[in-house]
């Protein structure tokens, strides 16, 4: 991790009609770190990390990215989009497409990379979260934990320097929940840039440099997990821990 | 040593009958009651149709059989199929049904849906406009208001269908457009073309449509009615297809658009086609619903496959017979709507692989 800034929002502001989601959120993220959002839902932390590559739009304050600052102009979405990689809840694989095609669409036509070349990329990043053997099927045809490698592998082929994980892990079952964490560990150890709203407190603290905890669209408290999950400083965290804690 | 249970000859078929005919009470009742219907019924119409039926020969012959009068349509059959299209000329309608055949033949397998098939229908109906029209050397001039019967039906409905399908995209995706005008546009389009009958349209295409014109521009009649059968099924298709838009989830687009690909990327490459499959038993619906509702332009004059029968009816000799003359051209309407419908059942089941799970 050096100091470079990638990611920065200044006096954040978002509504949805008059209800206020986010509230004068200030957020950096260095190169290379890893962040943890977590907080109960409702707080607003998915609706963070989906206005970083502007699945939804801020009504006040600056969003920045690599330098490029978010506005309405499509050019800056396209730009930033080219570098900064998601992962749904939801898979939201191509269910239309084999696991291949989902891999080798974007690449194909955003980055006009040559088929084979497409091809011989995906396949890397299949054999990195170790479902190559299922490149033909449809997505349909693998498990939930094997649906999500497949989604990270996706995000992966536009060679990203940011990745954004909203909740990966909450729509799958129990037993397959270790085998995207996996993958997701082993992204972190190659030092990717990652913003992760999530539940899974281990992975949080192996792997995160930064652990934000927020409620109410405003951040609470910021820390290194040892620290926030150690020691809390404000009463909203401590009470929102010891409810993790105790399931 | 154990008996093996003897399968006798009729235990197949015994078996089959009572799970499918004789299951329950109810379904034991229905199934005597459509087999009176059909003994008292079919022995009458296989009487009619074949035993009694005269094949050939004149109207007096046919007269005293009491049977189907199958003579009416040998002799009338070039009539029926091309209207009053020249005698000697008729091997070019016929071609240019071949021509419309092979083309959907040719549409009708995944594997060939490439960008060639745009180019292979925009040469198909150059070649049947040649065809039909002639005026090149060695093909003598036919007016178009003398074609007539089955090429006329099809040239009406296939290009009805393969150039309003486009139209209908668009309209669908601007009826869900972002952008308020276009949407306004749309929604305007779709509502105003839907609220008038096919017949009302066609009637303004062909009477009040010239009036507006400056003296001296006339468009041609059949083009008229063409464009009007174009413009108009757009609007029901449109609505088709924005039903399958609708039933897209939200995540679809947003992977779509967080992978970094354009609209029209992501319409053409992920939306449409799951979009489509969805929407394919009400697409084909429509398509059959152009088929038969060409058979409207008989109002404004020109004579399709309908009226071409009924022309073949008004000759006084054979005016009695006219069951026959009817029967053949549900047929030929039968034939075309049943591929059509099988078609689209063949085309479900080989386009819902990627939903199974193996």
């Amino acid at each position: 991790m050096n100091d470079e800034i990638v990611i920065s929002l200044k006096d954040v502001n978002k509504w949805y009609g008059s209800f206020h989601v986010l509230h004068d959120l200030s957020l950096d993220v260095r190169k290379g770190e890893r962040v943890v959002v977590c907080g109960p839902s409702g707080s607003g932390k998915s609706t963070v990390i989906r206005c970083v590559n502007r699945l939804e739009e801020h009504q006040a304050g600056t969003i920045t990215v690599n330098g490029i600052e978010l506005t309405s102009d499509l050019k800056t979405v396209e730009a930033v989009r080219h570098d900064v990689g998601m992962v749904f809840q939801q898979f939201n694989l191509f269910p239309h497409l084999t696991v291949l095609e989902n891999l080798t669409l974007a690449p194909i036509w955003v980055k006009k990379v040559p088929k084979a070349e497409a091809a011989g990329l995906a396949m890397t990043y299949l054999e990195r979260v170790k479902i190559a053997d299922h490149a033909r099927k449809y997505p349909a045809q693998l498990s939930g934990g094997q649906q999500q490698r497949v989604a990270i592998a996706r995000s992966l082929c536009m060679r990203p320097s940011i990745m954004l994980f909203d909740e990966p892990t909450s729509a799958l079952d129990p037993e397959m929940i270790k085998e995207v964490l996996d993958v997701m560990v082993e992204l972190a150890n190659d030092g990717m840039t990652m913003v992760c709203v999530t539940h899974e407190m281990g992975f949080a603290r192996t792997v995160a440099d930064t652990v934000v905890f927020m409620a109410d669209g405003q951040i609470v408290e910021k820390n290194s997990p040892a620290e926030l999950f150690g020691n809390p400083q404000e009463e909203r965290t401590r009470q929102f821990l010891s409810q993790i804690i105790r399931h | 040593m154990t008996t093996e249970p003897t399968v006798g000859l009729l235990t197949v078929p015994w078996r089959w009958s009572r799970r499918h005919l004789f299951q329950s009470p109810g379904s034991s009742v229905l199934t005597l009651l459509a087999a009176w219907l059909l003994w008292k019924v079919l022995p009458s119409a296989v009487n009619w149709a074949l035993v009694k039926a005269v094949w050939s020969g004149d109207p007096a012959a046919c007269r005293a059989s009491g049977g189907a009068c199958w003579a009416f349509v040998t002799e009338k059959y070039r009539l029926i199929l091309f209207g009053i299209y020249p005698y000697d000329e008729q091997w070019r309608p016929l071609t240019a049904i071949v021509v419309f055949v092979v083309m959907m033949l040719a549409s009708a397998h995944p594997s060939c849906w490439r960008r060639w098939l745009i180019w292979m229908w925009a040469g198909g109906l150059v070649l049947v406009g040649i065809l039909m029209w002639g005026g090149v050397p060695g093909l003598p001039y036919v007016s178009n208001d003398r074609w007539g019967g089955l090429p006329l039906t099809l040239i009406l409905s296939a290009t009805g269908i393969v150039l309003s399908f486009p139209l209908a995209l668009l309209l669908a995706l601007g009826r869900r457009s972002r952008l308020p005008a276009v949407r306004a546009a749309s929604v305007a389009y779709i509502e105003l073309w839907r609220g008038v009958p096919l017949v009302s349209v066609l009637f303004m295409a062909s009477i009040m449509f010239p009036l507006f014109l400056p003296e001296g521009i006339t468009v041609d009649k059949l083009l008229r009615a063409q464009a009007g059968i174009i413009l108009f099924t757009a609007a029901y298709l449109a609505e088709n297809v924005r039903g399958g838009l609708q039933a897209i989830a939200r995540g679809q687009f947003e992977a779509a658009d967080a992978l970094g690909l354009s609209y029209w990327q992501k319409t053409r490459l992920i939306i449409l086609p799951q979009a489509l499959r969805l929407v394919i038993p009400p697409l084909v619906g429509q398509f059959i619903t152009t088929f038969k509702d060409t058979s409207l332009v008989v109002i404004i004059g020109l004579y399709d496959l309908l009226s071409s029968t009924k022309m073949a009816l008004s000759d006084p000799q054979w005016r009695a017979f006219y069951i026959e003359g009817y029967v053949v051209a549900a047929l030929i309407y039968t034939v075309f709507t049943a591929a059509m419908s099988y078609y689209s059942q063949y085309l479900e089941r080989r386009l819902d692989r990627d939903r199974r799970r193996s």
